[in-house]
């Protein structure tokens, strides 16, 4: 019997040391995916980096096109998931913004492409660090939008995106949110799963009646008016609802196949059980050096907590309001800048304290603005974030809303 | 509290700048007595297409709060006046897509008034005008369709015509002093004005009755809901054509039963069946695959597919097959094979005399012939 290198190189389950970008790559190869495009820009382009090496040594097959532009890329995994390929592209900063006619019709034509974003902060000037805005920036638009925190979560979130975003009751695309550096450039231990596992978890992606194709003659996004657009609207926000429903079923079935997972898909949540005063939230890489913060205030007796958020659309109201509702006061640290918007606050941070308005029992929300442009967020950060939000609990009453943590005067 | 609305429906592009003069100079009428007016296009027509009926609006009101009610919409929800600047257009109008066809006068007011600029007696265009529920008036203005458009100005006063009319058939909206200082205002001679002037002592108006003229029931079109159309903005392709006219032989594409674009045409090809050597020219060539191929081998316009653009006149390599005649000659859609089938001689004596009667008129503005704008009436009617 013989086997092929893709199958030699995923037949057993293995330890990889790795970086969150490889993570992706590698399961890019176990999707088999149909469609790649690349442009490079820094930190997506160690995706396309480990991309091209799988498929140059034979760990799968694919398309893979390095397109002259962003533009180009977007454009070119949006018309092949239209003819039903399984698709995978990505960018960071403003190359993701360059692409943004194509990104923005992509969920409108409900296109079920996952792309990779290395969030980067927004030229000029040049800065490779992390922010969040460039992947935020789509959040009104039917995109799906995850912030993975570890190398394990980027593998396993992308082998679970196109099983949600290729759902029929979904159609839409996926984003994956991977922290510049922290997460595209370090490397940890990564159980890999065999091609197997991935087989019976992931079944190919059929477009059904909605595939362009000669047999199936349809016209796909053709000039509207006033008279039909509202109806398309309306259509693709019904799509977002549904999402939630399907990303839980996913969920728990990757939970059975690869036998890891949270109880929620959509938070994880921290030091939660003894309902503490004061709860910290954010996204991504951040959970790390706020979670060992919250350890060693533990040990000095302080009740604090952590939530992260995951899917940050489709925005889980319910789940955020039970985590947090509980709390005293509530800290949303923003890896991003909203200028002008309400209490000159973070974007996570207007969100959630619009997620908790219809509770009756309100907990204070303060809002943290720290770690731009890939700024570290260091323990003595976190530890000064928890003494602001402390002091609003003591004195009744937030003394500034939003504050900017480890930027210098 | 009085609004007057006022709609002009003209050929796009062709006559757009004609249009706009008069909507305008409506509003700039109004001015002078002291109203507030606003004038606008119809957006769903923007870009225009050459020759793609489209509409202009010029609403006036006592003040500026009424006239708020009429401000922020794309088409008024009725009118006090119709204008149609192009007697072709009586057959019905269809936009650029998704509208149906929509009656010359399906927006005039019981009680208000058509006026169309037409060299044809008003009983042969009420037999093409769709009858309406309630009375309503028409009236002409003796005139060719102005090709006054974008591009290409012909300043044959039409625009101050249409602007004399207007102020016999609807005095509430302006008077015609009015009106004779709004176009001195904008800088236009003496001349404009006396054909105000004249037209405006000429104009007439001839009641029509409820019921009377077109008995066709339009098509139309019932936009889907969210929840019955399909998702991916997907539109379902039309399926493949059978046999002609459902028979045996010959070749008849399916077509749109929603969208059918003739009132796009202001000419219409005829075809001389005897002369025709099959050469498929204008079959491949029609950008509308108005085409249907006959059960022996020839070539018959589907006069509900055809736009008019002339392609099949001008890739025709016969000198008397294919001939563009003016679209106010006819009447119906009706398949011209099978007229010809019917008695070969009765078809080529009534085909002769269009041909014979072309010749001595030619109409402005088919975009009938590549490159558009040649042809150009020889005279310019006034009695």
């Amino acid at each position: 019997m013989t086997t092929t290198v893709e199958e030699q190189l995923f037949m057993t389950e293995k330890e990889e040391l790795i970086s969150g970008s490889e993570a992706v790559a590698i399961a890019c190869a176990l999707a088999d995916v149909d469609v790649i495009t690349a442009y490079p820009i820094r930190p997506y382009d160690t995706v396309m980096q480990y991309v091209s090496q799988l498929k140059a040594n034979g760990a799968f097959d694919c398309d893979f096109i390095v397109a002259e532009s962003e533009h180009s890329q977007f454009e070119i995994v949006k018309h092949a998931s239209s003819v039903g390929a399984r698709t995978f592209c990505g960018s960071s900063g403003v190359g993701w913004f360059y692409a943004f006619e194509a990104i923005a019709v992509t969920a409108g034509l409900r296109l079920p492409v996952v792309a990779m974003v290395g969030n980067r902060a927004l030229d000029d000037p040049g800065a490779f660090g992390v922010e969040h805005n460039d992947a935020l920036a789509v959040r009104d638009l039917g995109w799906m939008l995850y912030w993975v925190a570890t190398a394990q979560e980027a593998l396993d979130m992308a082998l679970m995106a196109w099983r949600i975003a290729e759902d029929p009751r979904a159609f839409l695309p996926m984003a994956l949110s991977c922290d510049g550096s922290f997460l595209t450039h370090s490397q940890a231990i990564v159980n890999v799963p065999t091609q197997e596992q991935v087989n019976r978890f992931l079944p190919g992606y059929d477009r059904g009646k909605l595939q362009l194709h000669p047999d199936n003659p349809i016209t796909v996004a053709p000039q509207v008016n006033e008279d039909w657009l509202m109806e398309i609207r309306r259509q693709s926000n019904e799509a977002m609802t549904r999402t939630p429903a399907v990303i839980k079923e996913v969920y728990e079935e990757f939970k059975q196949v690869f036998g890891r997972g949270d109880p929620s898909p959509f938070i994880e949540e921290y030091m939660m059980d003894d309902d503490p005063d004061i709860v910290l939230m954010g996204m991504g890489t951040l959970a790390l050096p706020v979670r060992v913060a919250i350890r060693r205030m533990r040990e000095q007796g302080k009740k604090v907590g952590f939530v992260r958020l995951k899917f940050f659309r489709p925005f889980a109201t319910e789940e955020v309001q039970q985590a947090l509702g509980g709390a005293k006061a509530v800290a949303v640290v923003d890896r991003d800048y909203s200028f002008g918007s309400p209490s000159f606050g973070g974007v996570l941070f207007n969100e959630v304290r619009a997620a908790l308005y219809p509770l009756e029992k309100r907990p204070h929300v303060v809002n943290f603005i720290a770690g731009l442009g890939g700024r570290e967020v260091r323990v003595r950060d976190v530890e000064e974030m928890v003494e602001i939000t402390q002091k609003a609990i003591d004195t009744g009453k937030i003394e500034q809303e939003c504050n900017w943590i480890g930027v210098r005067e | 509290m009085s609004t007057v609305a006022v709609e002009v429906v003209y050929r796009g592009i062709f006559q757009k700048t004609l249009a706009r003069n008069i909507v305008r100079s409506i509003v700039f009428a109004a001015r002078k007595e002291g109203k507030y007016g606003t004038a606008f296009g119809r957006y769903g027509d923007s870009p225009e297409r050459n020759g793609i009926p489209a509409k202009q609006f010029a609403i006036v009101a006592d003040d500026a709060e009424e006239l708020e009610e009429n401000l922020a919409v794309y088409e008024a929800q009725e009118v006090d006046v119709t204008i149609n600047v192009d007697d072709t257009m009586c057959k019905g109008i269809e936009s650029w897509a998704w509208y149906g066809l929509q009656p010359i006068n399906a927006l005039t007011k019981a009680g208000g008034t058509l006026i169309v600029t037409s060299r044809q007696d008003v009983d042969s265009l009420i037999e093409d005008i769709h009858q309406k529920d309630q009375p309503y008036n028409i009236s002409t203005v003796t005139s060719i369709p102005s090709f006054s458009g974008l591009w290409v100005y012909k300043d044959d006063h039409t625009d101050v015509r249409i602007l004399g009319a207007l102020a016999k058939v609807c005095p509430q909206l302006v008077s015609l002093e009015s009106m004779v200082e709004a176009i001195q205002d904008q800088g236009w001679d003496d001349l404009k004005v006396r054909s105000a002037e004249r037209t405006y002592d000429r104009t007439t108006m001839r009641p029509v009755e409820p019921g009377e003229g077109n008995q066709e029931e339009p098509f139309s079109f019932d936009l889907p809901g969210w929840t019955t159309m399909e998702e991916g903005i997907v539109i379902r392709g039309i399926e493949q054509g059978g046999g002609f006219r459902g028979g045996e032989e010959g070749y008849q594409p399916v077509r749109s039963s929603v969208f059918k674009k003739y009132s796009t045409r202001s000419m219409r090809p005829i075809v001389n069946f005897d002369t025709c050597i099959k050469c498929t020219l204008c079959w491949l060539q029609c950008p509308d695959t108005c085409f249907d191929v006959t059960p022996d081998g020839l070539y018959d316009a589907n006069l509900e597919s055809c736009c008019g653009c002339g392609v099949c006149e001008a890739v025709c390599p016969v000198a008397d097959c294919v001939t563009m005649i003016n679209e106010a000659e006819f009447n119906d859609n009706n398949s011209q094979y099978e007229m010809w089938q019917k008695d070969k001689d009765d078809y080529t004596q009534w085909m002769t005399s269009l041909i014979d009667k072309q010749k001595q008129v030619d109409r402005t503005h088919g975009f009938h012939h590549v490159g558009g704008y040649a042809e150009q009436i020889a005279e310019v009617a006034e009695d």
